[in-house]
């Protein structure tokens, strides 16, 4: 929090919505659909999830009523940001073909649709957004289609305050309030009667929004209780990983036979790579009309837990589902950081949630440490 | 990580959409065709734009074939001349068998060229030693003729070539051309042959034993199915050659080429960038994990 920090009312916040809205953004935030919190278009404070909390474990996700008023008192909805920016379908080009000719038209530009504003991006998520900017914008090659959607998005972070039993973010070091990249990072304070929200500025952009709606300066005592229910949440987290040598824990137990335990129960659906942040695998289709004459080429979501996945003529590499597990959380917990510097894993704990067997990442990792190693499974 | 809160996402997508689409195909023409063995044709490709493609020996495309899909193909031309594009496919599926059946005439889309290259003239001054099963001798076969074109400035070099049988062996003027008039050692085993074959019967793995060269100067390049690629690397380094001396070509699934589908991974590896030539030096902890 820096002096730049500021303070919304409720009528305040639906300010800034409707400032964005404005602007142009389709403004995006959590509202409640079929009993789980999943983001949609939003224009006022009434489509938030007042009230609303839930209950996160090992699959199992119910909503709760808080029996207060907070609109941000819930944790990691059913999906992130992710399907927003890199949607599961995105159209990557046409082509016509006629008697003499072949044209391939390109569908990028202008960017699908209007900019994004994302309202109560939660720290985890942010931050696989951030690892997605990494991954999908500044290697070899760049995902034109999440450039164009991510250069225009704005997003507005709410801290968690109120973890649930699958999280686990302070383990990861992602949360659970937001450590920059937002353009705006809002603190709920409700508990003490006047409900507010302490707002961090991240971007000149982000000033130039709330400038637009009533925002005061925060209070040093507004500062000090937005630092402390943070403080209380990072003490509340429902799970913990031990990262420590991770990468080389998992490295070494590569023909672990806990595989076989995992796999004993792992159905390979692929719930846990749909709603994982980080997860950016995807796979191409190719669509014909009748006539054979138009086709189009569609990047897909993909998981490595599919069979396919892996497939080159004569069979696929990893074939059983003990091997799949292992690329999914070595990838995660180890691989990662060689490619990329850091774990690809933010603990949102939505894996372990959604997992309809209810394998828990954290408790797997564990497991492994558990392990005796013979020193020829060292790699 | 550099710290990720301090990255400008704005800054890096405009680079991104000012480098353009990876995804974006080229058009071209398949302009001759020819029919190698039963099930392998090589495709003579030249662009519609008219801008040629210059490629690095063993690195690969991405070709499409119209509704049907899109698979990495190791260029298997000449990378020292200008000219068509050439690729030798084997039929194994539904995109290769559309490929090999592309007439003249067909209009196919081509991205790439992409992965690491052979780098053929490391082994300048000393001895090349290439060592190939089945369709393995297409993404050599770039190699091989950049070093003919300085084959003086090579000492020994020797092709190992294992086929599945005599019908299966792949560009046969060639590799005579190269053994007769180009002073190449070349080496050829089947499978199995009928009666009338004159050659040998057996693994490639095999032939290694009877060439000559000089392991502490030698760069080995290797490829083939993964199992033949291990048995040679661990025969090659019974010899004395060096792991880091050793190279091969990594086969895996790739929807992009460019390391952003996440197929290819090898542990901490995208084969797309990382490779597909990599050194045996890299690859020998990860070749030893089934289903890795």
């Amino acid at each position: 929090m820096t002096d730049d920090t500021r303070v919304l009312g409720l009528a305040g916040l639906q300010a800034l919505i409707d400032a964005l809205g404005l602007r142009g953004y389709t403004v995006i935030g959590p509202t409640v659909r079929d009993g789980a919190i999943v983001n949609a278009p939003i224009s006022s404070l009434d489509d938030l999830p007042r009230g609303i909390g839930d209950e996160q474990d090992a699959a199992h996700y119910r909503l709760r009523d808080r029996g207060d008023e907070a609109l941000f008192g819930f944790a990691a909805g059913a999906q992130s940001a992710k399907p927003v920016l890199f949607p599961s379908d995105e159209l990557l080009w046409r082509s016509r073909r006629t008697a003499d000719v072949t044209v391939i038209d390109r569908e990028v530009e202008p960017p699908p649709g209007p900019p994004y504003a994302l309202i109560g991006v939660r720290s985890c998520d942010l931050r696989a957004i951030l690892m997605h900017d990494q991954i999908l914008l500044e290697r070899t090659a760049a995902d034109v289609h999440y450039a164009a959607r991510r250069a225009e998005s704005f997003v507005v972070a709410v801290a968690c305050t109120d973890p649930a039993g699958t999280c686990f973010c302070v383990s990861m070091d992602t949360g659970p309030s937001p450590r920059g990249g937002y353009d705006l990072a809002l603190t709920e304070l409700y508990a003490d009667g006047e409900h507010r929200f302490v707002v961090a500025v991240g971007t000149d952009r982000g000033a130039e929004v709330l400038a637009e709606v009533a925002a005061t300066t925060a209070t040093a005592d507004d500062v000090a209780v937005a630092e402390r229910v943070i403080t209380e949440a990072s003490g509340r987290m429902g799970r913990a990983l031990q990262t420590d040598g991770l990468k080389y824990l998992l490295y070494a137990n590569v023909e672990s036979p806990h595989w076989d335990d995992v796999a004993s129960r792992c159905l390979a659906c692929t719930n846990c790579t749909l709603v994982c942040p980080t997860c950016f695998c995807t796979s191409v289709e190719d669509v014909t009309d009748l006539t054979g004459v138009n086709a189009e080429r569609h990047r897909v979501w993909d998981s490595c837990f599919s069979e396919e996945f892996s497939y080159i003529h004569g069979g696929s590499v990893r074939e059983s589902t003990r091997s799949r597990y292992r690329q999914w959380i070595t990838h995660k917990l180890a691989a990662w950081e060689d490619q990329f510097g850091s774990f690809g894993c933010v603990g949102c704990g939505r894996c372990i949630t959604w997992c309809p067997a209810g394998i828990d990442i954290t408790v797997e990792a564990a497991a492994l440490r558990g392990t005796p190693r013979k020193t020829s499974q060292r790699s | 990580m550099t710290s990720l809160a301090e990255h400008d996402h704005a800054d890096a997508a405009a680079h991104a959409l000012a480098a353009g689409d990876a995804m974006l195909p080229r058009p071209y023409r398949v302009v001759r065709t020819r029919q190698d063995t039963r099930d392998t044709v090589t495709l003579q490709l030249e662009p519609v734009d008219g801008v040629p493609l210059k490629f690095s020996a063993g690195q690969f495309t991405m070709l499409h074939a119209f509704g049907v899909g899109e698979v990495p193909i190791s260029i298997s031309g000449d990378p020292t001349k200008e000219g068509l594009l050439e690729h030798t496919i084997r039929n194994v599926g539904s995109v290769s068998g559309a490929l090999v059946a592309a007439a003249p005439g067909t209009i196919l889309a081509v991205r790439g060229p992409f992965g690491t290259g052979w780098d053929v003239s490391d082994g300048m001054g000393g001895d090349v030693v290439f060592i190939t099963g089945g369709i393995g001798l297409a993404p050599l076969r770039p190699a091989i003729l950049e070093l003919l074109a300085n084959r003086e400035k090579y000492n020994r070099v020797a092709l190992l070539y294992g086929a599945r049988t005599p019908d299966d062996i792949l560009f046969g003027d060639e590799l005579r051309k190269w053994a007769d008039l180009l002073g190449i050692v070349v080496e050829v085993t089947v499978d199995s042959g009928p009666h009338s074959w004159r050659g040998r019967v057996g693994l490639v793995t095999q032939l290694i034993p009877r060439i000559a060269f000089d392991p502490a100067n030698t760069v080995a390049l290797v490829c083939g199915p993964e199992v033949m690629m291990r048995a040679c690397a661990t025969a090659l380094r019974g010899r004395g050659v060096p792991a880091a001396s050793i190279r091969l070509s990594m086969e895996r699934n790739m929807k992009c080429g460019v390391g952003l589908c996440g197929h290819c991974q090898l542990r901490e590896l995208f084969i797309c960038v990382d490779g597909p030539v990599l050194t045996y030096e890299r690859l020998a902890p990860l070749m030893s994990r089934w289903e890795l």
